[in-house]
Order: structure tokens, then C-alpha cells, then sequence
């Protein structure tokens, strides 16, 4: 009896484990493994150790990758500088509104990421009012032009995955027991002393599972860049795509992602280190 | 500082003072608003498009099925995303249940399983899926969409049920072995009904990432199409207006049943707070 309960577990684990390993696992090791092949699609492709794939991706794509890490990057900090005022008047300040503003919050998911990214680039078309606008304040460049540009891409992405960045910081401040700002405010803190160090470093977890929950889709994306990018916005993303899916050179392509993954589970991994598992899974206690 | 805003209130009788009182008390809330506002923007942006004029208004909701091509893509992603979401659900439940409620070896192993495909960008997964089912010359089509699917959601389905599992008061279900119920009777009785939202909501949340999955799907859909890879492929040519009217149909849809089930989970909660007084 005891030793059919001990197995209990991994029955129900069996079917989820089993498909996560064959469909999430064992394809990055092919990734990896196609990834040092040699030959080209129509003479096929074989089997190797061609190491050199790895170096060749990286120098022929230099300025993608920088140019996804900087997109990515700037379209993060953003959404935190948006993300977290927000945050706080939905946690803190919204009473009866809470749960409707909440809603909004995650309404964009309700329509297509694509139908999104396409209405944006309506918005940001050249005759739209939003662009008039913007050149009445002289803030777009000479030709008057915003879609096509970097600026119109780091715009996406920051639309795109603001809500990534809202949830888990609404989420920490929620928990956080706010008689601690009270205790700031009666030990004679200002407000924003009381915000800088109370606050601030107790929703600190929200803040960077938001920047990773937001930076990590970001920089692989290519929608964006896609529809209302132009010529000089390709991502890393891009070439990926159109390495595996025009260009059909495979190996290239599979070392391309397959570095990304590296750089990003090595993100992940230190912060999963550093917070436990639970801080992904959505609860604190599960350490370790 | 706390002194200035106590003489304004004081001397506060002037309606421009009264207003600037309350606009600096209220600067916040109304910057949520203008903030939700812009996220709202695109979506108002497409239901607005969905009555663009043909040569009656609201033409195109009159011929919301016009097209061929549109229905034929969003049966198939509708199909699969049921499919999806029955299989990621049933599996993703079982292994929450795992989780939660057995203590056994392996334990982290099975978080990080189910933890990474979350943090994995899904350019990344739908480029290793798709090495795979070319090292083994696997035709690409609706079956490799569903297997891609359903793996993408597990993760998802397993984290929402686990976080209504571990809020589980598990008194109740002891009461009912107390009570004479077979382990069985119980989990079906008593356990299922109680986690029913937390399921439900799980399985909302797989059938709506299914539904808008474009980047892995682009990956391994072979020639079979989608909604999003057929709004991806009409984009460069012009988008029929009745994409966007099937857009705010769903979108209709989605908030009416998201609206059912957060009504559904309040009745759950009443029903799950119903405990004989306790004694201390």
C-alpha cells in the first residue's frame, strides 16, 4: 500500500513529464545537434562537428543581436516606468475599481497579439493624427516618418508585453503588508523615503520577475519588428526566422537560437538561484 | 511638506486651490486611467475598423462569414485550440496535483520542467520543435500545431491550478472520509467540484493562448493555417475587414466567459467559507 502511494506521484506526473521531455527537451538537444551539421538544403544536410557554425552566426549577425538587446532593453525599462505606477494605484489606491481595472489590464490578451500589432501600425501610419501630433512637437525625425523606425519597434514590444510587467509587480504590492508604510510614515519618513526604502525594496521581486517575464519575450520577438519595422530594424528574431523558414540554411539558423537560449537560461537560471522556484510558479514560500 | 498640504487644505476656498487639492490627491488614479486608456487603444482601434463602411455601414457584421479563407482558419484554430485545451488541461491538472500534494523524489527536476518552457522564448521553442521534426522528416501540419500546443500550455494550466490547490482547505475533504466516502467518491464529490474554477480558468487560459499562438505555430504549421498565420499572410496584401469583426466577436466572447467564471469562483469561495463555527 505504502509503496503504491509512493508511486502515485509519478503516475499523474507521467503523461505532462513525459511530453514536456519529448517536446520541450529532446528537441534543444536536436537543436544543438543541428545546429553542427554541415552542407546546405539542397544537397542535405549532414551530420558533423562544425563548431565554426556557432562563430559564424554570431560575427554575420553582430548588429541584430545588439540591436535586440538594446530594443528589448529600452522597451523594458519603459514598461517598469509605466508598469509601475499602475501597479500601485490598481494595488494600493483603486478600492472597488480594482478588479475592473485589473481586467483592463489584461484585455489586450483577449484580442490576437497579431490584430494588436496591426492596429498600432494604423495608429502609427503616416497621415494618422497620433503622428501629426507627434511632428507638431517635433518629436519624431526630419521626414516626419515614425513607422519604419527603431522607435516605432520599441513601441510594439513595449505595448506588446506591458502586461507581463504589470502582473507581477500589482502582485507584490498587494502581498505587501502596507502597515509597514504606515510604520514609515510614523517614524517621521517622508513619502518618498518611505517609498525608496520600504516600498521600493519589498516589491523588488515583483520588479524583476517583471523585467525578465517582459525582457525574455522581447528580445525574441520579430512581430514587431516584422510590421512596423523597416529595412534597419531586423531583430535577431528576423534573421532566425527567415534563416529556418526562407533561406532553409538550418545549421545556421539552430546555432542562432540555440545561443539565445544559452544567454537566456543562464539569465534564468541565476535568477531562479537567487529567488527559488516559487517566485516564477507565483507564491514565495517553495525556496530552493 | 505635510505642513504645506495642511494650510492649503485650510486655506483651500478658492476653486483653482480646491482643484489643484484634488487633482495632486487624485494625480495617481488618474494616471491608471490614462494608462489603462492606452492599453485599451488597439482594441477600440479594431472594433472600430469591424464597422468600416462598405457600401452600407456595419456592412461587414451583416457578412461576418463572408470569407471563405477567414472561417476556414479560424475553425481550425478554434478545433485546436480545443483539443489543446482539453489534453493540456486534463495532463496539466494531474501533474498541479503531483505537485501540491505528494512529497517524492524529483521534485525540483519537475518544477525546472515546468518552469523553463515559460521563460523560453518561444521563437527559441518553435525553432527546436521544428529541428526535430526535421531530423525525423515529420510531415508539419495540424498534428505537429497540436503537439506544440499542448506543450506550450502545460506550464500555464499547471501554474493556475496549483496556486487555487494550495489555498485548498483540505478539512473538507477529510470530513468527508470521516463521513464514509471512498477515496474516489471524495476526490469526485468534493475535491473536483471545489478545484472547478481553478480548472476552469486553466482551461480558459490554454484555449486562449492556442487561439493567438502565431510565432510557434509559423514554425510548424507545414501548410496548414490559422487564424493568426492567415492574418499574418493577409497582412501583406490587406487585411479583410471581417478579420476584424471576427476580432471583436471574440473578444465579446472571451470577456462574457471570463465574466462567468469569475462570478462562478465567488460561489465557489461562498461555498468553500461555509465552516462550522470554530472553537478555540
Amino acid at each position: 500500500m505504502t509503496a503504491r502511494r509512493r508511486l502515485v506521484p509519478y503516475g499523474l506526473l507521467g503523461p505532462g513529464a513525459i511530453w514536456l521531455a519529448l517536446f520541450f527537451v529532446v528537441p534543444m538537444y536536436f537543436m544543438g545537434e543541428l545546429a553542427l551539421r554541415t552542407g546546405t538544403f539542397t544537397e542535405g544536410f549532414q551530420s558533423g562537428f562544425e563548431v565554426s557554425n556557432f562563430s559564424d552566426a554570431l560575427s554575420g549577425n553582430t548588429t541584430q543581436f545588439v540591436r535586440s538587446f538594446v530594443y528589448a532593453g529600452t522597451a523594458t525599462l519603459i514598461a517598469l516606468l509605466i508598469a509601475y505606477p499602475l501597479a500601485y494605484a490598481i494595488a494600493l489606491r483603486a478600492g472597488r475599481w480594482k478588479l475592473l481595472l485589473l481586467f483592463a489590464v489584461v484585455a489586450p490578451f483577449f484580442t490576437t497579439y497579431l490584430i494588436r500589432t496591426i492596429a498600432w501600425k494604423t495608429i502609427l501610419a503616416d497621415e494618422s493624427p497620433v503622428v501629426s501630433v507627434l511632428q507638431a512637437l517635433q518629436l519624431v525625425p526630419e521626414d516626419g516618418r515614425v513607422l519604419a523606425t527603431g522607435g516605432a519597434v520599441i513601441a510594439g514590444l513595449t505595448y506588446n508585453f506591458l502586461p507581463f510587467m504589470i502582473l507581477p509587480i500589482y502582485a507584490s504590492l498587494e502581498r505587501m503588508d502596507t502597515s509597514l508604510i504606515e510604520a514609515g510614515k510614523d517614524l517621521y519618513a517622508s513619502a518618498t523615503q518611505t517609498f525608496l526604502r520600504v516600498t521600493l525594496p519589498i516589491t523588488a521581486p515583483g520588479i524583476v520577475a517583471g523585467i525578465l517575464l517582459t525582457f525574455i519575450p522581447a528580445v525574441g520577438d520579430y512581430i514587431n519588428a516584422e510590421i512596423l519595422g523597416g529595412t534597419g530594424t531586423s531583430m535577431i528574431g528576423n534573421v532566425i526566422q527567415s534563416l529556418y523558414l526562407e533561406q532553409r540554411n538550418y545549421p545556421e539558423a539552430a546555432a542562432l537560437s540555440f545561443m539565445m537560449m544559452v544567454a537566456i537560461l543562464g539569465v534564468v537560471l541565476i535568477y531562479l538561484r537567487l529567488a527559488g522556484t516559487g517566485a516564477f510558479m507565483g507564491d514565495e514560500e517553495e525556496r530552493g | 511638506m505635510e505642513a504645506a498640504t495642511a494650510t492649503a487644505r485650510h486655506v483651500s476656498d478658492s476653486a483653482p486651490a480646491r482643484a489643484w487639492t484634488w487633482l495632486r490627491r487624485n494625480a495617481l488614479m488618474i494616471y491608471a486611467g490614462i494608462a489603462v486608456a492606452y492599453m485599451l487603444i488597439p482594441i477600440a482601434i479594431v472594433g472600430l475598423f469591424s464597422f468600416e463602411k462598405g457600401t452600407a455601414q456595419g456592412e461587414y457584421w451583416s457578412d461576418a462569414f463572408g470569407q471563405t479563407a477567414v472561417n476556414d482558419s479560424m475553425i481550425m484554430s478554434l478545433e485546436l485550440a480545443a483539443l489543446t485545451m482539453v489534453v493540456a488541461t486534463a495532463i496539466g491538472t494531474l501533474m498541479a496535483l503531483a505537485l501540491v500534494r505528494y512529497e517524492f523524489f524529483g521534485r525540483r527536476a519537475t518544477n525546472l520542467l515546468i518552469i523553463l518552457p515559460m521563460a523560453t522564448p518561444e521563437i527559441v521553442i518553435g525553432a527546436a520543435l521544428l529541428s526535430l521534426f526535421i531530423t525525423y522528416s515529420f510531415d508539419l501540419g495540424f498534428t505537429t500545431l497540436f503537439i506544440a500546443h499542448v506543450m506550450f500550455s502545460i506550464s500555464f494550466v499547471v501554474v493556475v491550478v496549483r496556486s487555487r490547490l494550495i489555498g485548498f482547505d483540505r478539512s473538507i475533504e477529510e470530513a468527508a472520509a470521516d463521513l464514509g466516502a471512498t477515496p474516489f467518491a471524495t476526490f469526485r464529490l468534493v475535491t473536483l467540484p471545489l478545484l472547478a474554477p481553478g480548472i476552469l480558468a486553466a482551461a480558459l487560459l490554454a484555449f486562449a493562448l492556442s487561439l493567438d499562438d502565431f510565432v510557434i505555430s509559423n514554425f510548424n504549421s507545414g501548410t496548414a493555417v490559422t487564424f493568426p498565420l492567415y492574418i499574418f499572410g493577409a497582412s501583406l496584401r490587406g487585411i479583410p475587414v471581417q478579420v476584424n469583426v471576427l476580432a471583436t466577436m471574440l473578444f465579446a466572447v472571451t470577456v462574457i466567459a471570463i465574466a462567468l467564471v469569475l462570478w462562478q469562483q465567488r460561489r465557489a469561495e461562498q461555498m468553500a467559507s461555509v465552516q462550522p463555527e470554530q472553537e478555540v
